[in-house]
């Protein structure tokens, strides 16, 4: 087991530099510090100076890899490429445009990032697996048809849709809830109870859709005929065998989001004025401030390589035959 | 594996037919009556029709039929757990107090596992792969009696050493993946005792295991109906099966039984034509083929196959698997050479070194003085031309996005056979009447044909590039028994004329002396014995063979 | 691309315009067709589409969406007219020389007529005759007050405020009476075309799917009817008409779902196909591109491309004459994007399953009668991984429909100048807090996003039951 782990992470080495590499090409040879600083200062109208002093504000002015300039070890340490690539490895972000320190920033706002998106995460799942338990009981009736059609309909409206109606009529009209905006501590539910609750009903179409078909795959396996044939009443099909037996997919598309979740949500915090990672990265792209951009995208898929990790240690919990090696 | 349930099968045919004369005076156990099932949304397209027979107790009643006549949805009527699709239509299925079509869902679930269980083909799929086995028979105990957990425990355990699984108590914790084949079905036949129930439908309980397993499974089963007083509905489509095992016999022909009686009586004198053909597809042990002796077309010298298991860290390769283990044998002109073992043996691996798709790690495979297993893809290609071959399943052995015809012309296009269109499919027309089918039958596409036909085209597309040798890989055992024989006919007519060689690969013994010359015995990756088909069958030397030939079904 | 062609064709001179994306559409179009022809050749999926088409839900939904897609391909016909010469210009003028339009029009607009252009001077409700706001009124007798305007279009015609609703009833029916007229007469030759060539004993609901056809001529009928003459759904901040805006965003929201998908799937099938047939270094390499591609969320490297290729096109605005070409050079380049992020699932996908196939005894047969690694994969593995493609398409089409109303909204997106109901519904997200709400634009967009996407999954669904072999053993 441990052995398996620490190779999945010397796995995840290669992955990281290579996204490491697609960042780095994107955003220093695909368009030039120059490009970035005409598009930072707008006008076409600006002085060269102005340009050159933005880029050499920011530690742009650098060799991009090889700085023969500074000679022994430093002509490699010395350039952009390590001083704003390598650096992500030790979690070192640097400074956003605007001079501030990303990692407290990154700090700072995870924590109502996971205010919103955890409490979203966990209730939909538990809503939709219910959900299409409840639907798999009247399999094949006119009540199952009704409610695929239901949720076919549900998925096909636009979340954006959900989000805007949801607080026009709850916060603007019925004023049942405050519109946006956040408060640390316990009374911060008033504010997120609304975001959490249309972000559930944005996603029960798809997920329980998604559920009980999952459902109905297992419930066609032999060990169901198997326990119906022992004498298990339905309901015992459902939740001795076939949920056990679901988990492994289950996990497979849950588990990975899990490490996910830090990095919030970017229209839902936006629209409802909540400080975490995902409006701190809208608000970057809207402002093309590309150093925050370019952490959020090291963090994000160091994130998902460890939810690929705890996937697979979650599968040795819900099957036995999984053994990892 | 235990070999304590064994017997030998003089005894066990001396045993059949005593049951056989006992049957009358045995209590009736279940009946079924004029049962019609159709499709839910296709009433006219009926699955079972009229549909009568009955169980005693203490006698196996056999169900026998090929696939698709209704065996199984019989048996899953009996329980009512038909697929959605399918609906009961009319008739009647009853137990002596009480008919099961009047009772609620609720009370059906009490019937089920209690009176009434059921042990399925494939134990591996049927069993819960997430719950241990012993949970999964406590369930049922808990579900159908009082008794406290720690009791329940002990009767499992208890149930296991009836079965015949060694260290009970160890291994009802065990999952069903850490198991073998044979114990999975013997955990499915415990949980199927549990309760001891009156009525055990038994739906082809054999069909996924070797033939040394199915012996052994077959004699338990046989040994508790007699000890539990069970009645038994086999449902198999193996005639060696039902000779060896039934006291009664029903023959099922596109959902109806066409004819059942005694065991005896229907082998001795079998009154429909279908039946006739059943049994007959049983093997004929005394007809051996003459032998041919020739100058070898193909050498196999120590032929090792070794695939790498890598472990640890770095994955490196710490041990290798020896698929196959240093083989040597030789195939001559226009002879068979039969290779016999059970799954797993490195059969079919040799199968496709000789073909050159797989990567040889040691010895050498020659044809007619070139050696096969150092030669490129390019090299390889005008040897294509005479080594060909035919596989098990006739479903996936062809595309299904082809024409007949295109599948057959493939081989001609790519070998380089120097023919115009027209030659072409005047030799495709031609191939196609040679295996008995219309030349006409080249503009259709492989699922419009039945398993049989499809094994024919197969044929087609061998013989098309004119070879000298066919590896034939288990070609008749996805087929079913009355058609086997036809597939093998034509093998042997088309070697005759043809004079090419076979190398007939099969876990079949009861095949090999209608085909083969020669036969070698694999097991683990080695060849334990090899010879003279009549030789090796009647004076086995290795002890794999004869308990290979022990669990072979005969009907005398 | 520009191509000029003299009057005749039109009464005037149009340059015909060529953006990429129609290039794109029309050949995507073809490709499709001809893709589908091909299919039809295999009786098996012949059987399947059957399938699809035997029920009255897939007909309907593949009505619709063929009605959105054929908007969509009307709305890809560009031109520019021709401005009209000024006679002053004309003296030192030595040959005809003709100046075009800056403004783009496609065959829509002309489909539409007046519709495009009757832009009011701010917000106005649907059938409103005033406009929303307040003005400042000159009065005929020199008095100056506030109060609504009437609108410079909506309603225009009547010269009677009052024959207002009778004008309606007349115009509506009148409208639908056109549309149903059309779509009897394509009803009817088909029905007659059938008659004729038809097997006669068919499962296929051609019913379902002219009932379709004729609601939705009539509601097109009623639509460009009413739209001449009135704003059906009001209009938006900078006046233009919502329902002409909402339809042609129709253009952009069908070539997001299928360009996004169709540019980058040589690039998934060529990978996928070489990794689960080849298996050993090349199976690493697309391994490790696609786990790298994937680790990094979605939406990060979609909005980092986006901005990137913003900075680009404005550091070089001289490669684009016209707006609509720079935002459509932006669309294309979202498109590709959309792919570059979604191409990993389908190659995923495909590689599996090529590893399956390649197992299969039919391959072991190819290789064992000596055909080419290049025919292997083109015959016999190629034809049977279509069914995965065509699902991941039809799966993805509605799922691009509706992040592209998110990307909108987040600013990466489709570009302000380019007509689309992401820009709309985003907008629509400060107009509702309006006092009294304005919901029109969020109306106009979201009904047509629905309807298409709601089509389209009812439509995925058939087609994944038909061509699923899950779903087909289940069946079984």
């Amino acid at each position: 087991m441990l052995t398996y782990i620490i190779r999945r992470l010397f796995y995840a080495i290669p992955i990281l530099i290579g996204v490491n590499l697609l960042t780095f090409v994107l955003f220093f040879i695909v368009n030039t510090p120059e490009d970035m600083a005409r598009a930072h200062l707008g006008d076409k109208y600006v002085t060269e100076q102005a340009i050159q002093d933005w880029i050499a504000d920011k530690g742009y002015d650098q060799p991009l890899f090889f700085n023969a300039a500074a000679g022994g070890l430093d002509s490699l340490t010395e350039t952009v490429f390590f001083n704003k690539s390598v650096k992500l490895f030790a979690f070192d972000f640097g400074a956003s445009d605007e001079g501030r320190n990303i990692r407290s920033d990154v700090v700072d706002r995870m924590g109502p990032s996971l205010a919103l998106a955890l409490p979203t995460f966990l209730i939909g799942i538990w809503i939709n697996i219910t959900v299409a338990l409840m639907v798999l009981m009247f399999r094949g009736s006119k009540l199952d048809r009704f409610a695929v059609g239901i949720f076919v309909t549900l998925m096909s409206v636009s979340y954006l849709f959900y989000i805007i109606v949801g607080q026009h009529f709850i916060a603007k009209i019925s004023r049942l809830v405050p519109v946006s905006g956040f408060n640390d501590g316990i009374d911060g539910w008033r504010f997120l109870i609304l975001p959490i609750l249309i972000g559930i009903i944005a996603g029960i179409g798809a997920g329980s859709r998604w559920y009980r078909s999952l459902f109905i795959e297992v419930s066609g396996q032999d060990f169901a005929r198997t326990a119906r044939a022992k004498g298990v009443s339905e309901a015992g099909v459902l939740f001795r065998h076939i949920l056990p037996n679901a988990m492994l997919p289950i996990l497979t598309g849950v588990v990975v989001v899990i490490p996910t979740l830090f990095m919030g949500s970017l229209v839902m915090e936006s629209f409802f004025s909540i400080p975490g990672l995902g409006s701190y990265l809208l608000d970057a792209i809207r402002a093309q401030d590309f150093a925050i951009v370019r952490a959020m995208v090291f963090l994000g898929s160091v994130l998902y390589i460890i939810g690929l990790i705890l996937t697979d240690i979650s599968y040795t919990w819900a099957d036995p035959r999984v053994r990892l090696s | 594996m235990t070999t304590a349930l064994q017997d030998n099968p003089t005894e066990v045919a001396r045993s059949t037919t005593e049951q056989a004369a006992a049957t009358a005076e045995k209590s009736l156990a279940l009946s079924v009556n004029k049962l019609n099932v159709s499709l839910r949304h296709a009433p006219y397209m009926p699955i079972l029709q009229d549909v009568s027979f009955q169980l005693r107790k203490g006698e196996i009643y056999a169900l026998v039929g090929e696939s698709g006549s209704g065996k199984s949805m019989t048996s899953l009527s009996i329980l009512r757990l038909l697929p959605d699709a399918l609906k009961i239509t009319k008739g009647s299925i009853a137990l002596p107090d009480t008919d099961l079509f009047s009772l609620t869902e609720q009370e059906m679930g009490a019937i089920r596992g209690k009176k009434i269980s059921m042990i399925f083909q494939d134990a591996l799929t049927a069993l819960n792969p997430v719950q241990t086995v012993g949970q999964q028979i406590s369930e049922t105990l808990k579900l159908h009696t009082s008794l406290s957990s720690t009791a329940i425990r002990e009767r499992t355990v208890e149930l296991f050493a009836e079965v015949g699984i060694p260290e009970p108590e160890k291994r009802v914790d065990w999952y069903p993946h850490q198991m073998s084949g044979g114990q999975q079905q013997r955990v499915m036949i415990a949980m199927a005792l549990a309760c001891e129930p009156d009525i055990l439908l038994a739906d082809e309980p054999t069909t996924a295991l070797d033939v040394t397993i199915q012996q052994q499974i077959l004699e338990l089963i046989k040994k508790l109906t007699h000890s539990h007083k069970l009645a038994v509905l086999l449902i198999t489509h193996d005639m060696g099966v039902v000779r060896q095992t039934a006291n009664r016999v029903g023959v099922m022909y596109q959902g109806k039984i066409i004819e059942q009686g005694n065991c005896g009586d229907f082998f001795a004198n079998p009154r429909e034509a279908y039946s006739r053909q059943l049994i007959n597809s049983l093997p004929d042990m005394d007809d051996y083929l003459p032998l041919k002796v020739q100058q070898p077309l193909l050498k196999v010298e120590d032929l090792a196959i070794h695939f790498p298991v890598r472990k640890g860290l770095l994955q490196r390769i710490n041990s290798y698997t020896k698929a196959v283990d240093g083989i040597s044998f030789t195939i001559g002109k226009g002879e068979t050479l039969a290779l016999v073992g059970e799954s797993g043996c490195g059969k079919s691996t040799t199968g496709r070194a000789i073909l050159n798709l797989e990567k040889v790690t040691a010895g050498d495979i020659w044809y007619n003085n070139l050696r096969l297993n150092s030669m490129s893809r390019r090299e390889m290609l005008p040897l294509r031309k005479k080594v060909q071959v035919i596989f098990q399943n006739p479903f996936s052995s062809m595309n299904p996005r082809m024409t007949v015809g295109d599948i057959i012309e493939e081989g001609m296009v790519s070998l380089g056979l120097k023919l115009s269109r027209t030659e072409r499919i005047e030799r495709i027309e031609a191939l196609l009447a040679r295996v008995k089918l219309e030349p006409d039958h080249r503009h259709r596409y492989p699922h419009e044909f039945s398993g049989g036909q499809r094994q024919r085209i197969a044929i087609a597309r061998a013989l098309a590039v004119e070879p000298d040798l066919i590896i034939c890989d288990e070609p008749t055992s996805a087929l079913d028994v009355s058609i086997r024989a036809e597939v093998l006919d034509l093998l042997l007519e088309l070697q005759r004329e043809l004079n090419v060689s076979y190398l007939f690969i099969t876990h079949d013994l009861s095949i090999i002396p209608h085909i083969a010359h020669r036969v070698a015995v694999m097991q683990g990756g080695k060849i334990v014995e090899q010879g003279n088909t009549e030789q090796v069958l009647n004076q086995p030397q290795h002890e794999y063979t004869r308990k290979l030939l022990n669990a072979m079904p005969y009907v005398y | 691309m520009d191509f000029e062609i003299g009057p005749g064709l039109l009464n005037e001179s149009v340059l015909w315009t060529i953006l990429w994306s129609d290039v794109l559409i029309f050949f995507l179009v073809g490709a499709i067709t001809f893709f589908i022809l091909s299919l039809k050749k295999n009786p098996q999926n012949r059987e399947r589409w059957q399938q699809v088409f035997s029920t009255r839900l897939g007909m309907s939904s593949f009505v619709i969406i063929m009605a959105y897609v054929a908007v969509a391909l009307v709305d890809s016909v560009h031109f520019r007219k021709a401005l009209p010469s000024i006679p002053a210009a004309a003296q030192w003028q030595t040959s005809e020389q003709v100046f075009y339009s800056n403004e783009v029009n496609s065959l829509l607009d002309l489909a539409l007529g007046e519709m495009g252009e009757m832009p009011e001077r701010t917000y106005s409700a649907p059938f409103a005759l005033k406009s929303w706001n307040k003005e400042n009124l000159l009065l005929p007798d020199g008095e100056r007050v506030r109060d609504y305007p009437e609108l410079a279009f909506g309603g225009s015609h009547l010269d009677n405020p009052e024959d207002f609703s009778r004008d309606i009833v007349v115009n509506s029916l009148l409208g639908i009476a056109k549309g149903l007229a059309i779509a009897l007469l394509f009803i009817g030759l088909h029905a007659g075309w059938l008659k004729k060539n038809g097997s006669g004993t068919t499962t296929l609901q051609w019913r379902a799917g002219w009932i379709t056809f004729a609601i939705i001529m009539a509601a097109l009928g009623w639509l460009v009817t009413m739209g001449n003459l009135y704003h059906v759904l009001g209009t938006d901040q900078a006046g233009n008409d919502t329902l002409y805006e909402s339809l042609k965003g129709i253009r952009t929201g069908v070539l997001i779902g299928t360009l996004a998908t169709l540019i980058t799937m040589p690039v998934a099938i060529t990978l996928g196909l070489a990794a689960g047939y080849f298996k050993g270094w090349i199976d690493d390499v697309v391994q490790y591109i696609y786990t790298t591609l994937i680790s990094i969320p979605g939406l990060l490297l979609i909005a980092a491309s986006v901005l990137l290729f913003q900075v680009w096109i404005n550091n070089n605005p001289d490669y684009f004459e016209v707006g609509l070409e720079k935002a459509d050079a932006k669309f294309l380049a979202l498109c590709f994007i959309l792919g570059i992020t979604s191409w990993t699932t389908l190659c995923r996908l495909l590689r599996a399953e090529t590893l399956k196939i390649s197992q299969l005894d039919y391959v072991h047969a190819a290789h064992a009668i000596g055909v080419s690694h290049f025919q292997i994969i083109k015959r016999h593995i190629l034809p049977n991984l279509s069914h995965i493609i065509i699902i991941s398409f039809v799966l993805d089409f509605s799922g691009l429909v509706l992040a592209e109303a998110v990307l909108s909204y987040i600013g990466v997106g489709i570009d302000p100048a380019m007509a689309s109901w992401g820009n709309m519904i985003n907008m629509a997200s400060t107009e509702l807090s309006r006092e009294p709400a304005i919901w029109w634009n969020l109306c106009g967009a979201f009904f047509l996003m629905f309807t298409l996407v709601l089509s389209v999954n009812l439509f995925s669904d058939l087609v994944n039951d038909a061509f699923d072999p899950k779903t087909k053993l289940e069946a079984a």
